[in-house]
Formats: C-alpha cells, structure tokens, sequence
C-alpha cells in the first residue's frame, strides 16, 4: 500500500504537485509518502475517516501544520513549480498565495465586517482607502455575501449569523488574492440551507480558484468536487476523477468507504 | 423510605448552610468598617484646601497635601511605565512563545515575586538606587512599585490572552500575516479589556502601598520639581500624620485615607464595569460559539 504515482489524466498544468509528503508529529508518522497533483481551476476533495491525515495534509499545503510543535515533514510540495518549502521560502508568503478557511467559522470579534474582509490586506500593509473599499465589495461579492452586508459594512462581524460568518471568513480569504484556496471541512457546523450557500459557493469560485476541500461528507464531495482522494491511515489510498472514485473505484477500501461499509 | 436519623441530618445541612452564610457575611463587616471610619472621619476634614495646599507647620491650622496627591499620581504614572509594557510583554511571551520549561520557570517566578513582601522591595530598591543616587527619589519610589506591578500584569495578560481561542491565530496567520502583526493586532485587540483590567487591579495594588516608599521616595513636605528629588505620596503622608501626636494632623491623615478609598472605589469599579461591557460579551460570544475551546 504505497503512494499513487502522478496521475496522467489532468490536462492543464498543476495548481500544486506534491511527491512523497511525510508529516511526523513527534515519532507519530500521520501521512505517508503522499503525492498528487492537484488540478488548477478545479476543486479537489480529501476524504477519508477521521484521523487519516487528510487535514494534517491540508495543513501542510501552506505550512500551517508547522505551527504544531515537533512537525516534520518530508518530501516536496510545489505550487506551480516553485518549491514551497525551499530554504528561503518563507511561510508567510506561501500563506498569502495559499488561502485558507477553517471548520468553526472565526472572523475576528473586535473588528467590523468590512475591517474583517481587508484585515490581510492591511496588516501586509495596504493603505490606500479606496482601493480596500474595492476589494471590500470584490471579496464579499465573490463569498455571496455583498447583498446581504452592503448597509451594515461596519457592523460588528460576530453579529452575522453562523453561515454568513464563515461566508465572511471565505471573502477574507479571497481579498489578500491567493491562488489556492484550502477549506477544512468549510460546512460541517453549518445547517442543510447554510451548507448548500456554501456549496454553490465553492463551485462557483473554481472558475478562478483553485479549492482543496477536506469534507466528512461524501455527498458533498461528489456534489462539488472534480477530483477526489481517499485517505485512509496516513496513505493515499486513491485519488481520480470525482465520477470514477463514486461509482467505479480501483480500490476495494475506497468503494467500501464511499458506499458507507466503513468509516 | 426515611433514613431514621433524617430529621437530624436534614438539621444539620440547614445548620451549617447557617454557619456558611454567616461566614460569607463577616467578609463584607471589615469593608463596612473601613468605610464607615474613614467617611466618618475622614469625609469632614476633606475641604478644598485638603486638595489645594501644601502641608501646614506644626501647630498651624488648615493645609492639605496637595503635593502628596500629586506625588501618588506621578508614582503611579512612573510605575505604570515601567510595569505596564515589561509585564504585558511578559504576558506575551508566555502565552505566545517560549518553551514549556522556561515557561514554567518564569511563571514561578512571577509568582514567587507577587508573595514577597513589599518592604523586601523597598529594601532591594533601596540598595540598588537610592544608595548611588546619593538619597531617595521620585524616581526610585516610581521603580519600586513599577517592579511590583510587572508579576501581576504579566499573570493577568498571559491569563486573558490564554481566553483569545487559537482559531483567530490560525485565522490570522492562514492570511498571510506575521506574528507579530497577529499577537499585536489580533490577539491583544481581543484581550485589550482583560489586559485593561489587570493593569488596574496592578495600580489600585501599588498606589495604596506605604512600605516600599519609605526608603525610596520618602516623602516631601513640598512640591517635587524632579524626579531626583524626594516625593510625598499619600499612604505615606498618612502614615508619617497618623503616628503624630498632633490631632489636626489626625483629621488630615483620615482625610487622606478616605481620598485614597475613594481612588481604589474607582478603579475597582472601573474593572468592574469594563469587565461586564464588551470583553466579557465577546468571551461569552466566544464560548457560545467554540464550545471545545
């Protein structure tokens, strides 16, 4: 049970290509000699049960996991053929062009809405008013949250509810510009109505984004995913397109999995 | 089914909740004491010229101590200075950095530091700088509480930014922004109320403190025109009138103290009114919505 090779049936060239990631916590080895190519302009799902390694892996996609104590890594990650963990690479620039959106959804409570949005911006620096209040429209545009927020910009962010709140988290994303967006399980606290927003969502920012999404959900990894790759154990057991890994998958664990026999 | 000896252990429940109570009610007697000696006191001898004048020879009528309640305040504002950034700093490093052993090191010492007592302080500052400077100062009076205050504020920050949930770390640093942007900007933005109310915990401690002013500001019958010079401050002009045999001095003295009440009333109420406003409404905010963190 070894890693899947790079796969011959993406066409353009890759968003991210990563051959042969280990992440060690401590002695614990929790992903083992992982390589895939993750299609740009597209989503890609990470499914597998719980403790797979599927968010430790996309963690390390833009070197968050190295905030955990004693992480290790091993192998090599490129983001459109730079070496993101190149000696002189330094993480906070690799988490400007990789995004990410958390499970619990966290706008920052001190700040208003419109401040949320542009808080990467202004932080790295960015002044000029003008061009923040564009992106303030640009990004909550793009997160399907404009029309809803448009008279309250400066309302405090943790008076939106629960969907709209990550819905804000996603357009804080997007405003600093990144190319790849990751979202770690970005619905599994939301409810059916708020979940589906954000579905419709993702599918439609793949038109300029690339997504990797971790989700517990089959259903909606086969709703709004192009790819998908099943985790199980800290080893990729199968990564393909969306349709084959659900109704014809190569491995027997993986149509075991997505047809609800186990995990 | 009654246990046969129920009446009496229901009497002894209702007999000790009793005693508790009573208990609990003769903490709140020494506050009505204090309160009800120096307003009663203290409150008729406060007159414009407690707040005006300079203190009056022996045997004089009226003065004030105008130049004490200025000194506490330039003590206070001194002391500030030096505890408030070293000990929020403190408090930073470790809730945000350090390693776990030195960690634990650093937190004994705070702690060890928050128990010694304040005459120590005085002493140890009286050595290290009233000595070379030749005589007591301003300047050494305002250290001496600065150094008192950085364990507690440094306690207290690294409680309330311990409360901030890593979530909004990640959220920040997933954003492309550095550390220290995310500890000053985010981290501290959402604790500001804690760390506010823990640096005021801080001065109502040091502002009343007498013990390790004796030796550092010593007290000054004028006004002070440098920081070299010896300061008055208010616990001390209290006690160096109370320990008088002059009964004018008596009334100034309690005077002084219910001034002194009043200023600790404030910032006790000032910590309990911050305390009930945003921060604890963002904290509850927070909990309702991360009920694992």
């Amino acid at each position: 049970m070894q890693s899947t090779p790079a796969h011959s049936f993406l066409s353009a060239a890759p968003a991210l290509t990563v051959r042969k990631l280990s992440i060690y916590f401590g002695q614990n080895k929790v992903l083992k000699e992982v390589s895939i190519d993750v299609s740009a302009k597209a989503v890609t799902a990470i499914i597998g049960p719980s403790g797979c390694g599927k968010s430790t892996f996309l963690r390390a996609l833009n070197r968050m996991h190295e905030l955990t104590p004693e992480a290790r890594m091993d192998g090599e990650i490129r983001l459109f053929g730079e070496d993101i963990y190149a000696r002189h690479v330094e993480p906070v620039i690799v988490r400007r062009r990789v995004g990410m959106v958390f499970q619990k959804s966290n706008p920052f409570p001190t700040m208003s809405i419109a401040e949320n949005v542009t808080v990467g911006l202004r932080l790295n620096g960015l002044r000029d008013r003008k061009l923040l209040a564009e992106r303030t429209e640009e990004s909550l545009q793009m997160a399907a949250l404009w029309n809803e927020v448009k008279d309250r910009l400066n309302a405090p962010a943790i008076s939106l509810s629960g969907g709209q709140q990550q819905r804000l988290c996603i357009a804080r994303a997007l405003a600093v510009r990144p190319e790849v967006l990751l979202m770690d399980e970005p619905a599994s606290a939301l409810d059916p109505l708020a979940t589906q927003k954000i579905e419709d969502l993702i599918i439609d920012l793949k038109k300029d984004y690339t997504i990797v999404i971790v989700t517990h959900n089959m259903q909606q990894a086969a709703r709004i995913s192009d790819f998908t790759a099943f985790f199980y154990l800290g080893n990729l057991v199968e990564f393909g397109q969306t349709a084959k890994i659900f109704t014809n998958p190569a491995n027997k664990q993986t149509e075991d999995y997505v047809t609800g026999r186990f995990g | 089914m009654t246990a046969p000896n129920h009446k009496w252990r229901k009497f002894k429940s209702g007999f000790m909740q009793v005693i508790a109570f009573g208990c609990a009610i003769l903490v709140l007697l020494p506050l009505v004491l204090v309160f009800e000696h120096t307003i009663s006191q203290g409150f008729s001898s406060i007159n414009w010229d407690f707040f005006t004048k300079l203190p009056k020879a022996v045997g004089e009528t009226g003065g004030g101590m105008a130049n004490a309640i200025v000194g506490t305040f330039i003590l206070i504002g001194e002391a500030a200075l030096v505890g408030v950034p070293i000990g929020v700093l403190g408090g930073v490093y470790l809730s945000e950095y350090g390693g776990s052993r030195l960690n634990w090191w650093i937190r004994f010492a705070a702690d060890v530091l928050n128990g010694v007592p304040s005459i120590t302080w005085g002493i140890v500052v009286y050595a290290l700088l009233v000595v070379p400077m030749h005589g007591p100062s301003a300047l050494a009076g305002g250290i001496v509480l600065g150094m008192m205050m950085v364990p507690l504020i440094m306690r207290t920050t690294e409680e309330v930014l311990q409360l901030v949930p890593g979530g909004y770390r990640e959220a920040s640093l997933a954003l492309g922004i550095t550390k220290w942007q995310t500890i000053v900007q985010i981290v501290l933005r959402t604790a500001l109320k804690g760390i506010v109310t823990g640096v005021l915990l801080a001065v109502a401690r040091v502002a009343g403190e007498t013990a390790p002013l004796l030796f550092t500001a010593f007290g000054n019958l004028g006004w002070t025109h440098s920081l070299k010079e010896p300061v008055a401050a208010m616990p001390l002009v209290i006690f160096n009138y109370a320990i008088s045999p002059y009964e004018d001095w008596h009334r100034v003295a309690w005077a002084g103290a219910f001034v002194l009440l009043m200023l600790m009333l404030t910032i006790n109420i000032s910590v309990r009114f911050l305390t009930r406003d945003r921060f604890s409404r963002i904290q509850a905010e927070v909990i309702k919505r991360h009920p694992n963190n």
